[in-house]
């Protein structure tokens, strides 16, 4: 089953009587002709409308996004799963929300970096317009700033890793709460730098803001080492930190050794690790109890892969680990997350068959 | 593809029912199957350059594609929209005629070429969740994904193969002499007019597969299941067309209800003579199960085109057809997105023609003539296959 977007907070009166109006329309829903006015009144997905598009001197774009139904909310730092249309193709991406979540207009912004060999950001890049229509999914992600935000911040961020710090800066900005933040920012060249014009105003009028630009091609990388002159005092700061694998791990590393790791708390540019960048098992048999197939799998392949092998129509969506289109209940035996490489499952657990690969036999109500 | 489409699916569906009444053997002017005149290299370059014809398609496919189909789905909501209006004031006679029709030309593109079509998975490579074969739902009687188990799966692997092909005759009519004859079917002339009104009730009747039932294959309590699935699909329906908008219109009640029949019975009558005309004209084979035995993919696909039948029209009537009156091309490639039927068309038939297969098509009342004096004539017993075209022309 093709992805769908979140399902949108709608009042419940509005509900019931859209219920009661299913007699006139069955099979179709109110909905379905109502959409046939404004497609952002469905009520089934939440859907945006492109309000404008900026267009940065770096190779990125920023959409600004009004959604049909009162925005859920999200915590800066979060990244929404948005659906678009290229060349009739729905296709879905997650991408950090730069927004502050408290804006006035209820909008929300996202900034695609591009990336040339992609689908979706060169579409965005040269044919989103105002106006536009996109799906939202849900809002997700855990590297987020505390509530209340901690006094003495440090950013750390790295190419498009800038985007969920951008929605922690504006927060922090518009609720006035800059109070102690150093941020050090990495991008290949100086074209390059998204938000550059923003971060040095950011800089020059709050008291509370001190940016580092390090420009890698002419200054080389950010190392641990660096971090004692160019603010001192990390080890009394709470660290956000998002960037490539590379930079993460060095600074894991630093924080593990020197610092004290509760408090750096890091995220990679994708939302989730590739599959199978985790540990593998030796895999098992799995029947699908509900359409009576079995399948196996060598550990590598997850359950939806294996059981599509084996000839088993299986809903999915994203594959990987974030729509739950593919969920089912576990009845009996163990899987491995192949995202970690964890051994996990209970009877009665509901699963994503699309990251999970058995450990042993399992038994699936699929 | 076909060949995915086709692809045993589950273990109830890789034991289809065993054939209900032994072939009966006929004399031997039988007209030999063309099937039976290629070679296995012919059958294999066969395949390939249908494969081909498919794969240029997919290739294709896009934002026209997607636009194409919104506009339709969107077609045919303005019309109902238009037509429940109109027949609010349905006591007067104009706005009885206008609604009528209205409604019954929305109902006939729903089912045809917007429904039958997303349920084939035709549209599933937009990856639009509202347009996916898993999730739509068809303005007829049939649960449609009872439906997409007795149509899609079913018909669509054993298309003409007598005894596993349960649309050949839909297991209540003699359409083939070489199914044995029974008294009953001195009726079928009768029925068939019945099952032409109330054509969307046969089908979901038809998706419970009665054979499967009686053979013990089916399980009490999966027929349940279906049947509870008929049920609330069926009630959907009446209220809809039978209790809510008559209700709606008040006083017009009664005649909303009669213009609401009406459309529901002139949609049956044309899907009816548009899907008797896919498989039942004179020009189609069958085939025994021993004809399709260790059948290749070459073969798969000569099969469909033997067994399915064009009907000659213009763009109009080819989508009021939903686009089945491209049969042919529809079972070569089920999957495909039915709007692109009309420019492969000439591709079909030039292989057609280089392998000295034959292409069939006619127009609607010479196919419908035939369709309906071979269920005259089957009505009883005997009779022998009809004259086959032996290949295409130009």
């Amino acid at each position: 089953m093709a992805e769908r977007g979140a399902v949108p907070t709608v009042p419940s009166g509005r509900r019931r009587a859209l219920g009661l109006l299913r007699s006139f329309t069955s099979p179709l829903r109110p909905d379905d002709y109502l959409e046939l006015i404004n497609p952002l009144w469905s009520t089934r997905e939440l859907r945006g409308r492109i309000e404008r598009v900026e267009r940065h001197t770096a190779p990125a774009v920023t959409l600004l996004i009004k959604p049909g139904w009162q925005w859920p909310g999200h915590r800066p730092g979060q990244y929404v799963r948005l659906g678009v249309e290229v060349d009739g193709v729905h296709h879905w991406r997650a991408y950090s929300l730069t927004s502050d979540p408290r804006r006035a207009d209820g909008c929300i912004a996202i900034t695609p970096k591009l990336v040339e060999s992609g689908k979706v950001s060169p579409f965005m890049f040269t044919s989103a317009r105002r106006g536009m229509l996109v799906r939202l999914g849900g809002v997700e992600g855990s590297f987020v700033l505390p509530d209340p935000p901690p006094r003495r911040l440090l950013f750390i961020s790295a190419g498009s890793g800038i985007t969920p710090i951008m929605s922690m800066l504006r927060s922090l900005c518009a609720s006035d709460r800059l109070q102690d933040v150093v941020h050090l920012h990495s991008e290949r060249t100086v074209e390059a730098v998204i938000f550059a014009a923003e971060l040095h105003a950011l800089d020059r009028r709050h008291r509370g803001y001190r940016l580092h630009e390090q420009i890698t091609r002419r200054d080389g990388r950010i190392t641990p080492a660096a971090l004692e002159q160019l603010c001192p005092d990390w080890r009394e700061r709470e660290t956000f930190l998002c960037g490539p694998a590379g930079l993460l791990a060095a600074m894991r590393e630093h924080w593990g050794r020197d610092g004290d790791p509760k408090r750096l708390h890091s995220e990679h540019f994708q939302p989730d690790a590739q599959l199978g960048s985790g540990e593998h098992g030796a895999g098992g048999m799995i029947r699908f109890c509900a359409s009576n197939i079995e399948a196996s799998s060598d550990g590598t392949q997850p359950i939806l892969v294996a059981g599509e092998s084996a000839g088993a129509t299986l809903a999915h969506g994203c594959r990987m680990g974030i729509c739950h289109s593919c969920v089912g209940t576990l009845r009996s035996g163990r899987v491995r997350d192949l995202r970690n490489g964890r051994v996990h499952g209970q009877p009665g657990e509901v699963l994503r068959i699309c990251i999970n690969a058995p450990e042993g036999p399992v038994e699936i109500d699929l | 593809m076909s060949a995915t489409a086709t692809k045993p699916r589950t273990r109830r569906e890789r034991s289809p029912q065993p054939a209900r009444s032994k072939p009966v053997a006929l004399d031997s002017r039988e007209p030999g199957s063309p099937l039976a005149r290629l070679t296995a290299e012919q059958l294999e370059q066969l395949g390939r350059e249908f494969d081909a014809i498919h794969d240029d398609v997919f290739a294709s496919l896009g934002e026209p594609d997607a636009r194409y189909i919104r506009r339709m789905i969107r077609l045919h909501r303005q019309l109902v929209l238009a037509a429940r209006a109109l027949l609010l004031g349905s006591r007067r006679r104009p706005f009885w005629l206008a609604g009528t029709a209205a409604l019954s030309v929305a109902k006939i593109l729903e089912n045809m070429e917007i429904g039958h079509n997303v349920l084939h998975g035709q549209w599933d490579w937009m990856n639009d969740p509202d347009i996916n074969s898993q999730s739509w739902d068809w303005d007829t009687a049939s649960p449609a994904q009872a439906w997409r188990h007795s149509h899609n799966y079913e018909h669509h692997t054993f298309t003409n193969i007598r005894g596993k092909d349960r649309d050949l005759g839909y297991e209540i009519m003699r359409i083939d002499p070489h199914q044995r004859w029974y008294p009953i079917y001195l009726l079928q002339p009768l029925y068939n007019i019945v099952l032409m009104a109330f054509f969307e009730w046969g089908v979901a009747l038809h998706d419970l597969n009665a054979g499967a039932i009686r053979s013990g294959e089916k399980s009490r309590a999966q027929l349940i299941e279906e049947l509870k699935a008929i049920g609330v699909k069926a009630r959907r329906q009446v209220i809809k067309d039978y209790v809510a908008f008559p209700l709606l219109s008040g006083r017009a009640f009664k005649s909303t209800l009669a213009a609401n029949f009406t459309a529901n019975v002139i949609r049956n009558v044309w899907a009816h003579s548009i899907i008797f005309c896919g498989h039942f004209p004179d020009q189609t084979y069958t085939f025994s199960e021993d004809e399709v035995a260790a059948e290749t993919r070459g073969g798969w696909y000569v099969r469909q085109l033997l067994g399915a039948a064009n009907i000659d029209g213009r763009p109009l009537f080819h989508v009021m057809t939903g686009n089945l009156s491209f049969q042919v091309e529809h079972h070569l490639y089920p999957d495909m997105p039915s709007s692109r039927y009309a420019e492969i068309a000439p591709r079909v038939r030039d292989v057609c023609r280089r392998y000295g297969l034959p292409y069939n098509t006619g127009p609607l009342r010479k196919q419908l003539g035939t369709v309906h004096r071979t269920i005259l004539r089957l009505a009883l017993p005997g009779g022998r296959p009809r004259p086959k075209p032996e290949r295409t022309m130009g």
